[in-house]
């Protein structure tokens, strides 16, 4: 009789970690593609951000600035009678 | 099972019908006269359920043999067949200077694939692909049966993503993309000699992205994934481990110097007909390299293999003879030795000394100099009656305190040492002309390190161009020594001294110029090397810079290292001065000159009204620009 309880117990436990493993596969397969494509969203960010951080650096490059204040902008450096000295 | 039922005979395929019916009727057939071997029921369904059992038994037996025996080795084959490992790839880090300004970025573009084994079967397509690839169909056709065998071939690399999905687009069966990516450096020819490049596997080949290639490179992941036959994936099983992208870097450039040393450094060559240069600017405190600049220079964003000569960074692998740039650090070496003090007399009449079979000879006869007239006229003679109360080991011991002979740690690859020979292989003329900077060789850098050396109380620091490294130093000098070399060195960019074209108004600059001819076939050529080496501001250091250009025409400009270089040190320091927000310490010249020329103004022309209503912002602790300028 005890036996029989057991051998019932196990069997059940049995059918539940099967089930339980099933699950989890599940679980795992369904996360793993929500990983995927969350990572796929980073990549695509850090991507676009990359392209913007080339296109800010290309457009503040040195030479184009330096371009557009002489020549465009009409500026230049001052002249030292332009540049007030002050004392503290 | 099938067989017991078909005894009843009624459910038989009509193929079979007859024959069937012939073997069943055989019963009744036994008990006519034509008698035979009795024919026994039992016996017959044992023998045929015995063999139906048998090959159920093998059937099962061959099942378990799959399925528990040899179930490892047969679900690897499986598994190799439709089970892929891929690699996830992942970007290089990001290089950025002092500022976080980005110097070398990676973005991802398409690489194009084809398996020439699937496009070779289908050849009415390939026209399609050649064109839509913009290649010569038969250059295609060669290509791919050249590799006919193999799975794996780049049709394209390293284009546009968009330009991919058009390709990807025509649906051409063995066409596949792959991401890669690409560096691309948006400071261009200024930055190329310190960045380097990377090949296109994207490994760095040269400068700062070959010494940290470690630092900067990505492990790439990798993931398990089920593959149909054509290729495609069918189902992501697995993430084996993820991508980790490449690490930034922070280098000690600053950008703004940088391009200011650049564009400097190319006026002067052009003004001057040089055939090349190099500079370099070091934070004195913290050994920092913040800009360093060769000329020629090249794209990096578009290396061509052909160009070698010009993707040589000179300013650490180039040797050159430091010239008179070496005096202030012979004056250095007989203070320490207690050997001469400030006020030794040096008659270097008539202008030039014997040197074994040799003269050491000056530009002009500058008759009596104490030990400051020898810095500030740069007088050969000089350097050479100094050098001569010092003894061999003793000179060489010092220099090489300073590093002359050593890398300095730079970090960067192919650092040169420069060329310091022992005693041991000194000649009689050695010591001599080692004063005045002949003999021995030098990199910009080191120069530009040993100055720094002097202007920082004789505390030498390992040059780097990573920011933020904890400085590693050395006394190589006593402070005192090292003030009263430095106050030297300032009369030379004064009124009298050999570079007023680097004094810079409201700072004391502290400088030697140095001209030496470009040794050539063991002996001396006609064309020179000029050099500037400096300090700024005199009173609480900041930057030490070092200017070489080689071959400048003479006819030009001339070829002094205080009429080529010095123009190029001026200007520079002039800028990071300014960038880096340092107070002027000679108010008092800046405020002469400027009364100087208010009084010519006042002369040239009618007094206007006095710019009282000149907005002074208060805040500021010492000097206030009441003009903005557009930063460099």
């Amino acid at each position: 009789m005890k036996t029989r309880i057991i051998v019932f117990v196990l069997i059940v436990a049995n059918i539940v970690t099967a089930i339980g493993v099933v699950n989890a596969r599940h679980q795992h397969r369904q996360l793993f593609v929500q990983l995927k494509r969350l990572g796929h969203v980073r990549d695509e960010l850090n991507i676009d951000f990359g392209r913007l951080q080339l296109e800010q650096a290309t457009w503040a490059e040195a030479n184009r600035i330096d371009q557009i204040a002489r020549t465009k902008l009409g500026m230049k450096f001052p002249e030292s009678a332009d540049i007030v000295v002050v004392r503290p | 099972m099938s067989g017991f039922r078909d005894k009843g005979g009624d459910r038989v395929s009509p193929a079979g019908a007859s024959s069937l019916r012939a073997w069943f009727s055989r019963k009744p057939r036994s008990n006519k006269p034509r008698a035979r071997a009795q024919f026994n029921l039992r016996a017959r369904l044992v023998a045929v359920l015995g063999t139906l059992a048998l090959c159920a038994f093998v059937l099962v037996g061959r099942a378990v043999d799959l399925q528990l025996v040899d179930n490892a080795f047969y679900q690897r084959k499986a598994d190799a067949r439709i089970l892929r490992e891929i690699p996830i790839p992942t970007s290089r880090g990001m290089i950025t200077d002092r500022n976080g300004e980005p110097l070398a970025v990676s973005t991802p573009v398409e690489s194009v694939w084809g398996n020439p084994q699937e496009l070779l079967k289908s050849p009415d397509r390939i026209p399609e692909l050649a064109k839509a690839l913009d290649v010569p169909e038969d250059y295609l056709t060669r290509k791919l049966a050249g590799k006919a065998d193999k799975e794996f071939l780049y049709l394209k690399r390293r284009i546009n993503p968009s330009v991919a999905q058009k390709i990807l687009a025509h649906k051409i069966p063995g066409v596949f993309s792959q991401r890669e990516y690409r560096r691309f450096y948006p400071q261009g020819e200024a930055m190329a000699h310190i960045l380097g490049f990377t090949n296109i596997d994207d490994q760095g080949q040269e400068g700062v992205e070959l010494a940290f290639d470690e630092w900067l490179r990505g492990t790439p992941g990798a993931e398990k994934v089920i593959r149909d036959r054509r290729g495609r994936i069918v189902e992501n099983v697995d993430l084996v481990r993820p991508a980790e992208p490449g690490k930034d870097l922070t280098l000690s450039i600053d950008r703004r110097i940088q391009y200011l040393t650049y564009r400097e450094l190319r006026t002067a060559l052009l003004e001057s007909g040089a055939s090349s240069g190099s500079a370099v600017v070091l934070d004195i405190h913290t050994g920092e390299i913040l800009a360093m600049a060769n000329l020629p220079s090249f794209n990096p964003n578009a290396v061509e293999a052909g160009n070698r000569e010009a993707h040589r960074n000179r300013a650490v692998t180039d040797l050159f003879e430091p010239g008179s740039t070496m005096k202030p650090v012979t004056v250095a070496a007989a203070l320490e030795a207690g050997v001469i003090d400030l006020d030794t007399k040096f008659n270097t009449n008539p202008g030039w000394i014997p040197n074994g079979r040799y003269r050491t000879t000056d530009t002009h006869n500058h008759g009596v100099l104490d030990t400051t007239g020898v810095i500030t006229k740069s007088s050969n003679v000089g350097a050479a009656m100094i050098a001569a109360k010092l003894g061999n080991q003793q000179f060489y011991d010092f220099l090489s305190r300073f590093g002359y002979g050593q890398s300095t740690q730079s970090g960067f690859p192919g650092e040169g040492a420069g060329l310091f020979p022992s005693p041991a292989r000194w000649s009689g003329t050695t010591k001599q002309t080692m004063s005045y900077g002949y003999g021995i060789s030098v990199t910009p850098l080191q120069v530009a390190h040993v100055y720094a050396a002097l202007a920082n109380d004789g505390r030498m620091i390992q040059p780097t161009f990573v920011k933020g490294q904890p400085p590693r130093s050395r006394e190589v000098l006593s402070p005192t020594i090292a003030h009263e070399v430095m106050k030297m060195m300032q009369t030379v960019t004064e009124p009298g001294g050999t570079a007023i074209q680097a004094a810079i108004l409201g700072y004391h600059v502290a400088g030697k110029t140095g001209t030496a001819r470009i040794a050539s076939n063991g002996g001396y050529s006609r064309s020179y090397s000029a050099f500037f080496a400096g300090v700024v501001p005199v009173d609480n250091p900041r930057f030490s810079m070092a200017v070489v250009i080689m071959d400048p025409d003479p006819s030009r400009r001339g070829y002094y290292g205080g009429l080529v270089s010095a123009p190029v040190f001026h200007n520079v320091m002039e800028g990071a001065l300014r960038l880096m927000d340092v107070p002027p310490d000679d108010i008092d010249t800046w405020l002469a000159a400027q009364a100087a020329a208010e009084k010519k103004a006042a002369l040239a022309m009618p007094p206007r009204p006095i710019p009282a209503s000149t907005p002074v912002d208060p805040t500021r602790p010492a000097v206030s620009l009441s003009t903005t300028a557009v930063s460099q």
